[in-house]
C-alpha cells in the first residue's frame, strides 16, 4: 500500500506533498500525482520523523500486569514513536543476549515501533560486575545502549570499566545519576522547601549533580561516550553545557514531567507524582527548558514508568516511583517547547527524533524528511488539543499525572517503515491483547 | 472538622474551642467514676501501623472515657510487604462500621491519604516525619496551664527537628495561637526550607535560653533523639550532641523560674535532657500524659459528637 500526503508541512515548513511507497518517501513535491496511493489530506498537519524514545520502561519480562511489550509499543504509536528503547530493569533483568533477544522479538511481533533493548551495565543491577556488554552487543539484538537505570552506576571504578568497555561497540552509557549515598532508596521528594514541610526524605539536587560531574570527567578520561538520563536540575544542565564546551562526548535526556511539573504538586502526597528523579522546583524546570532549547540537553525521553494501581495505592513513601509518558509526550513538550516559543517543530524533531535516534545509534530513525529516507514518519495536528483520559490510554497501567488536563497537539497518523500503525488518531489494527 | 490530619487544619478558634473542651474533660480525670455518656454506640478504631504504646492507650482511654467501643487494630509491618495496599487494608477495617479511625503510620502523609479513602471521621495520630496534631494541641494545653493564654509568649522548640512530627505540628498550631517559636538544632537535624516556616531558628542553645538572640524564653521544649542518626552521620557522639544541645542543669539556670519544660517522651535522660531538668519542679512532662487524654477526649468528643456546636460542621 502507498499513501499520498497532500498539503503536509514537514518539519511545519512550507506545504508540500509526499508520497509513502515501498517502504520510504518516495516522493517529495507540489501537485503530486495520486496513482495508486491512497490520498490523506493532511492540509495543516506538520510530518515530523518518527520520534525515538530513548528510555521506556516496558515491564515484559516479569510485570505484565503493568505492561507488556505490545501494550507498551501500541501507546508508543499512538504518542508518534516509531522507535523505543526498553530499559533493562525487567524481571529477570536485562543483563544477557537471551533476555534482549527477547525483547526484540517481542517488539518485531507487536509489529508497532521498533523496540531496542537496553542493556545492563551490570549483572543484575547489583552495580558490581559488568555484566555480559560484549556478547549483548554481538547479539541479534545489537544492543548500543547499556543502563542500569532505577539504579545508578555509582562505583567510578565500574562506570570507568564499562565506559571503556563498550568502546567497540560504539554502544553508550546511560547513567542514571543518583549518589546513593546523598540520595538512598528512601529519597522520593526534592530535597528542599517542600521535603521539609512534608515531612519526606529529600532527594537533594548535588546527588545527581555529583554524579554527572564525575561521570564527565571518567567520560573525557576514557574518551567514551556518556549519556545522561532523565537531567532534572538547573545545576546538572550547567555541568553538562560545561562538559559540552570542553569537548566531552556526553549527551542527555530530560522527560516531558520535568518539563512542566514542579515538586509543589507534592502537597497532597499524590504517588502519582512520585518519579525518579524527583519533581523539581519552578527554578529547575526553567533551565531544563532553556538546556533543551538551546541544545546544552539533546533529546527529551519518556521515563514511561507503568504501574499496576495496586502498586501505588500506598503512602508516598511506600509507592512505586515512575508515570506513564509514551501518549502525552508530544502534548507536553508542544505545550512546554512550542507554545513558549523554545522551540519550533524542527527543534522538536531534533530533540525527539534525530538526536535520540542518534544517541542510541537506531538506523533508519530520526532521518531528514528526504527522498529515499525510511518512511518512519509521524504526522501531528498543531492545531488540536487533546483531554487527557486515563481510562482511553492503551497502556495496561493508569498512572498519569496529566488525567484531566488538555494538552496542545494531537498524532494524527504514524508510519512504520511505509505502514501506518495509526491513522486518523488511532492504532490500525487496535489494540494489541 | 470532619478530620483533624494537621496542625494547620485547625483555625484559631476551633484550637481555642478543643482546648477549653479539654478542660472540662479535665475534671473528670480526677473523678472517682470517669465515663462520660457522649459517644455510647459508637465506634472508634485505633489503626496503628507504627507500634505507640503512650499514643495508643492514651486514644483508647479517652474514647473509654466517652463510651465509646474503641478496638485496637495492629498493622505492623508495611503492607507492601504482605503484598496488600494499604487502600485495601485500610477500607477493609473501615467497612467493619467504624465511626472514627485513629491512625498512626511511619510514612508521611499516609493518614491524608487514608482519609481520601474512607467516609469515617480520620484523626492523625502520628505520620512518619510529618505531623502529630494531637500532641502539639497537648502541649498547648500544658502550657496554657502554666502560662495562661499563648499570646507572644515563647517558646522554644529544641533537638532533632528534621525528623520530628512534633515539632512540626507544634510550630503550626503555636503560630495559630500566637505564641512566637524559635528552633534549635545542629544544622544537620535542621529541615530544608526552615527558612519559611512561622519561626526563629538558632544553632545556639545557650544564647536562645538566656534570651541574648531572640528574647525572653517563656517555655522549652526538648525532644527525643533517636539514637540511630548517629550512624546517619547527623551528629557524632551523644556526648557531643549533649554538650551542644542537651538541657543540662547549668542550662536549667539561664531558663526563668516560670518556665516549664516539656518533653513529648520517652526521654533520652543524659542525652537531650538532664534528670535535674526532667524532675525538677518545672517539668510538665507528667502533665503533658494526662493532658493528652483530655485532648483526645476533646479531639474525638468534637469530631463524633454532632452538629449543634458550630466548630464541628463539617469544613468542606
Ligand atoms: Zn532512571
Amino acid at each position: 500500500m502507498s499513501y499520498l500526503l497532500k498539503n503536509v508541512a514537514p518539519l511545519g515548513g512550507a506545504p508540500t506533498d509526499v508520497l509513502i511507497d515501498n517502504g520510504v518517501l518516495a516522493e517529495l513535491g507540489t501537485d503530486l500525482a495520486r496513482g495508486a496511493a491512497e490520498v490523506l489530506d493532511a492540509d495543516g498537519l506538520v510530518l515530523l520523523p518518527g520520534l525515538v524514545d530513548l528510555h521506556t520502561h516496558l515491564r515484559e519480562p516479569g510485570r505484565e500486569d503493568a505492561e507488556t511489550i505490545a501494550s507498551g509499543s501500541a501507546a508508543a504509536a499512538l504518542g508518534g514513536f516509531t522507535a523505543v528503547h526498553a530499559m533493562a530493569n525487567t524481571n529477570p533483568v536485562a543483563d544477557r543476549a537471551e533476555i534482549v533477544e527477547q525483547v526484540a522479538r517481542l517488539g518485531e511481533y507487536a509489529g508497532l515501533v521498533e523496540v531496542r533493548p537496553v542493556g545492563a551495565v551490570s549483572a543484575g543491577l547489583r552495580g558490581e560486575t559488568l555484566a555480559e556488554i560484549a556478547t549483548m552487543a554481538r547479539s541479534a539484538a545489537a544492543v548500543r545502549v547499556f543502563s542500569d537505570d532505577g539504579a545508578c552506576v555509582h562505583d567510578a571504578r565500574l562506570m570507568r570499566r564499562a565506559l571503556e568497555y563498550v568502546k567497540p561497540f560504539d554502544a553508550v552509557i546511560a547513567q542514571h545519576a543518583q549518589d546513593p549515598r546523598l540520595a538512598d532508596a528512601a529519597a522520593c521528594c526534592h530535597e528542599g522547601e517542600v521535603s521539609g514541610r512534608l515531612g519526606l526524605p529529600g532527594w537533594p539536587a548535588v546527588a545527581e549533580e555529583s554524579i554527572v560531574a564525575r561521570d564527565v570527567m571518567l567520560a573525557e578520561h576514557t574518551g567514551s561516550r556518556l549519556h545522561v538520563c532523565h537531567v532534572s536540575t538547573a545545576g546538572t544542565v550547567e555541568v553538562i553545557r560545561w562538559a559540552k564546551a570542553r569537548g566531552i562526548e556526553v549527551t542527555a535526556e530530560v522527560t516531558p514531567h520535568h518539563l512542566l511539573l514542579t515538586c509543589d504538586l507534592l502537597a497532597g502526597y499524590d504517588p502519582l507524582y512520585k518519579v525518579n528523579p524527583p519533581l523539581r522546583p519552578a527554578d529547575d524546570v526553567a533551565a531544563l527548558r532553556a538546556g533543551l532549547a538551546d541544545g546544552t540537553i539533546d533529546a527529551v525521553a519518556t521515563d514511561h514508568a507503568p504501574h499496576a494501581a495496586h502498586d501505588k495505592d500506598h503512602a508516598f513513601a511506600d509507592a512505586a516511583f515512575g508515570m506513564l509518558g509514551l501518549q502525552t509526550a508530544l502534548g507536553v513538550v508542544a505545550e512546554t517547547m512550542v507554545a513558549t516559543g523554545l522551540l519550533d517543530w524542527a527543534g522538536v524533531a531534533d530533540r525527539m527524533s534525530l538526536r535520540p535516534a542518534r544517541i542510541g545509534r537506531v538506523a533508519g530513525h530520526g532521518r531528514p524528511l528526504q527522498r529515499g529516507e525510511p518512511a518512519n514518519v509521524t504526522l501531528v495536528d498543531p492545531a488540536a488539543s487533546q483531554l487527557v483520559d486515563p481510562d482511553a490510554l492503551v497502556s495496561r497501567s493508569r498512572n498519569t499525572p496529566f488525567a484531566g488536563r488538555t494538552l496542545p497537539a494531537a498524532v494524527r497518523a504514524t508510519f512504520l517503515r511505509g505502514r501506518p500503525t495509526v491513522l486518523d488518531g488511532k492504532l490500525v489494527n487496535g489494540i494489541p491483547a | 472538622m470532619k478530620h483533624l490530619l494537621s496542625a494547620a487544619d485547625l483555625s484559631r478558634d476551633e484550637a481555642n474551642a478543643i482546648l477549653d473542651t479539654a478542660r472540662e474533660m479535665h475534671a473528670i480525670q480526677n473523678r472517682e467514676v470517669k465515663k462520660l455518656p457522649p459517644l455510647r454506640g459508637r465506634t472508634v478504631v485505633n489503626l496503628f501501623f507504627e507500634d505507640s504504646t503512650r499514643t495508643r492507650s492514651s486514644f483508647e482511654i479517652a474514647g473509654k472515657w466517652l463510651s465509646a467501643d474503641v478496638i485496637n487494630v495492629s498493622a505492623k509491618g508495611s503492607s507492601v510487604s504482605k503484598g496488600e495496599s494499604l487502600r485495601d487494608t485500610v477500607l477493609t477495617v473501615a467497612a467493619m462500621g467504624v465511626d472514627a479511625l485513629v491512625v498512626r503510620h511511619n510514612a508521611s502523609g499516609a493518614v491524608q491519604r487514608i482519609a481520601q479513602w474512607v467516609g469515617c471521621h480520620v484523626v492523625n495520630a502520628g505520620d512518619g516525619t510529618h505531623e502529630h496534631p494531637t500532641q502539639a494541641l497537648l502541649d498547648a494545653y500544658s502550657l496554657r496551664a502554666r502560662l495562661g493564654e499563648l499570646d507572644d509568649r515563647h517558646v522554644v522548640i529544641v533537638g532533632d527537628i528534621t525528623h520530628s512530627r512534633v515539632a512540626r505540628s507544634n510550630v503550626l498550631l503555636l503560630a495559630t495561637l500566637g505564641a512566637r517559636v524559635t528552633l534549635v538544632a545542629p544544622p544537620t537535624l535542621m529541615p530544608s526550607g526552615v527558612g519559611s516556616w512561622p519561626c526563629e531558628t538558632s544553632w545556639d542553645l545557650d544564647a536562645t535560653l538566656s534570651g541574648k538572640a531572640f528574647g525572653d524564653v517563656d517555655a522549652v521544649m526538648m525532644l527525643r533523639v533517636q539514637r540511630e542518626r548517629m550512624s546517619g552521620g547527623y551528629f557524632a557522639t551523644e556526648r557531643e550532641y549533649a554538650i551542644g544541645y542537651g538541657l543540662s542543669p547549668q542550662r536549667l539556670d539561664l531558663l526563668a523560674e516560670h518556665a516549664p519544660i516539656l518533653h513529648p517522651g520517652p526521654m533520652n535522660r543524659g542525652l537531650e535532657i538532664s534528670s535535674a531538668a526532667a524532675d525538677g519542679a518545672r517539668s510538665v512532662v507528667l502533665d503533658q500524659v494526662q493532658a493528652g487524654v483530655a485532648v483526645r477526649m476533646a479531639v474525638l468528643y468534637r469530631l463524633l459528637s454532632g452538629a449543634d456546636e458550630p466548630v464541628l460542621e463539617e469544613a468542606k
